[in-house]
């Protein structure tokens, strides 16, 4: 049913696409048609992909130093006081500057290849991840911890039996935050300097007005940023089963 | 589990509490309050809102008070360490939604780092029987209703198996009759064990209180106990409680 709909969905904008293109009359160079794009696609397939992977690894392994580096991070201050007096004004501070102006400096620091990309990923997933994850164990149930009190609860197993799956659902939040603005990051690096990519491939092939393939980037990254955050979503859904969805709707 | 509490070598102390002070937002809400519960007896614990019954029964726990500060001096009668011998029931059932029915009757081992052995899961197990949902044991809490919750949670406080319980309103939540089911069960379970039982409602109180405490005044001060006649769990009617709720419901009354 899922599956149907999402179809009708995705047809219903590559109809949507198609028709502006007819109406508008717009030139090839400006707005290829949908089926321009998918020929773009398929004519050259082992360049897209030997591009993708890099931006796909890079998003990936972004999204995992970023999560691992929020996790730890959201630990700590949670857990330490003079941590969290010292931590977070500097979390606060890291999110005041914008990302993007900081592209070019780290690329001049790391270079053209994939790290100056990973990072950029990683100041980007940072932030909601720690944030969201802090919060969740900052608002442990007051009850749960009185009752492991009374039963002589060490303070490292109320953490990992209680405050840490506690605060799941609100560290699953931030993770899906996380997994959506991911490409960005990688992509606005390879924008910035880059030799390989899907950002760097849509720079090269728009100035060279081969649109319909810059288009063909385009919708590759989109498939990979879709199946990217439904894979996240399944995960966190499975690691917080217990969990009841709800909707506006049953209200 | 019934009657395998207590055992040869454990009896349950009494519990006496001297010079209880608590101080909330620069008002004494009481002080100098001596209090002892008596060993392997029940007492209820009875009082308008706000004259510090939970806050009272905190302090008894080893609990932080919510709010305001906290005095008194808590010890057992035998003079042994306080703190391991006490369990702690509240109003909610404090079941963790993500670990299954047996689980949250077991957590007080993984918290405290010790290993589960089978033994303790047959254990368990005995004690989820013996309040009646062991079919429910690899249910997550969330499906269950609130009287069955409250049953897990009485069977968590049974496997801890300590001589000292506290409760906070275990069963206000609960309609009339799943409240009168869970008081007589406990009567049952917790026979033998000194019980302190924070409540809003003199019935229950009368049904299952060997010692009724009433906590009014400004500042608040613990009446001479009531001590109604005749075994617990008690009948309305068979067991003449009705005058002795009216004399309550007065005192309350007199009280707010």
């Amino acid at each position: 049913m899922r599956a149907i709909r999402l179809s009708i969905t995705f047809a219903g904008l590559l109809a949507l696409w198609q028709l502006i293109v007819t109406v508008t009359a717009a030139p090839a160079y400006m707005l290829p048609a949908p089926l321009d794009v998918a020929i773009a696609m398929v004519e050259r397939p082992a360049l897209l992909l030997q591009h993708a992977w890099v931006t796909f690894a890079e998003i990936l392994l972004g999204l995992l130093f970023g999560t691992i580096l929020g996790i730890v991070s959201a630990l700590v201050i949670a857990l330490y006081r003079p941590a969290k007096r010292w931590l977070l004004p500097v979390l606060v501070i890291s999110q005041a500057l914008p990302v993007f102006a900081l592209a070019p400096l780290l690329v001049l620091w790391l270079g053209y290849g994939m790290p100056s990309k990973i990072a950029m990923a990683v100041l980007i997933i940072y932030f909601p991840v720690t944030a969201a994850f802090y919060d969740g164990l900052r608002r442990t149930e007051a009850g749960w911890l009185d009752l492991a009190r009374t039963m002589g609860a060490t303070r490292g197993a109320m953490l990992r039996h209680i405050r840490i799956p506690a605060a799941l659902p609100a560290f699953g939040s931030g993770l899906r935050v996380g997994a959506a603005i991911a490409p960005i990051g990688a992509v606005v690096g390879e924008w910035v300097g880059s030799s390989a990519g899907l950002g760097y491939l849509m720079l090269h092939a728009n100035a060279r007005m081969q649109i319909d393939f810059m288009f063909a980037a385009l919708a590759l990254l989109a498939c990979f940023g879709l199946a990217l955050y439904f894979t996240v979503d399944f995960g966190l859904r499975r690691l917080t089963y217990w969990q009841r969805e709800q909707s506006p709707f049953d209200d | 589990m019934q009657g395998s509490f207590p055992n040869e070598e454990q009896t349950a102390p009494s519990v006496i509490l001297t010079g209880g002070h608590l101080r909330f937002a620069g008002k004494e809400v009481f002080q100098d309050l001596n209090l002892t519960l008596a060993a392997a007896k029940w007492s209820c614990l009875l009082g308008p809102s706000g004259v510090g019954k939970t806050s009272l029964l905190r302090q008894l726990a080893g609990l932080r008070a919510e709010d305001g500060e906290m005095e008194g001096t808590v010890a057992a009668g035998d003079g042994a360490p306080l703190p391991e011998r006490i369990a702690y029931m509240a109003q909610q059932d404090l079941l963790l939604p993500w670990a299954t029915v047996l689980e949250n009757v077991l957590i007080g081992r993984k918290l405290r780092g010790e290993p589960i052995r089978p033994q303790d899961r047959d254990r368990a197990m005995a004690g989820l029987a013996d309040v009646g949902v062991a079919e429910e044991a690899s249910a997550l809490p969330a499906t269950l209703s609130g009287g069955m919750r409250q049953r897990v949670a009485l069977a968590r406080t049974l496997f801890e198996d300590r001589p000292v319980i506290l409760m906070d309103e275990p069963f206000s939540s609960l309609d009339a009759i799943t409240r009168r089911r869970l008081q007589d069960l406990s009567v049952r379970l917790l026979a033998g064990r000194t019980v302190l039982l924070v409540t809003h409602d003199p019935m229950e109180a009368l049904r299952v209180g060997d010692d009724i405490l009433l906590l009014k005044g400004s500042p608040a001060r613990i009446q001479p106990p009531l001590r109604p006649t005749g075994s617990a769990p008690r009948q309305e009617d068979r067991d003449g409680l009705w005058p002795l709720y009216a004399e309550l419901l007065k005192q309350l009354g007199a009280a707010a």
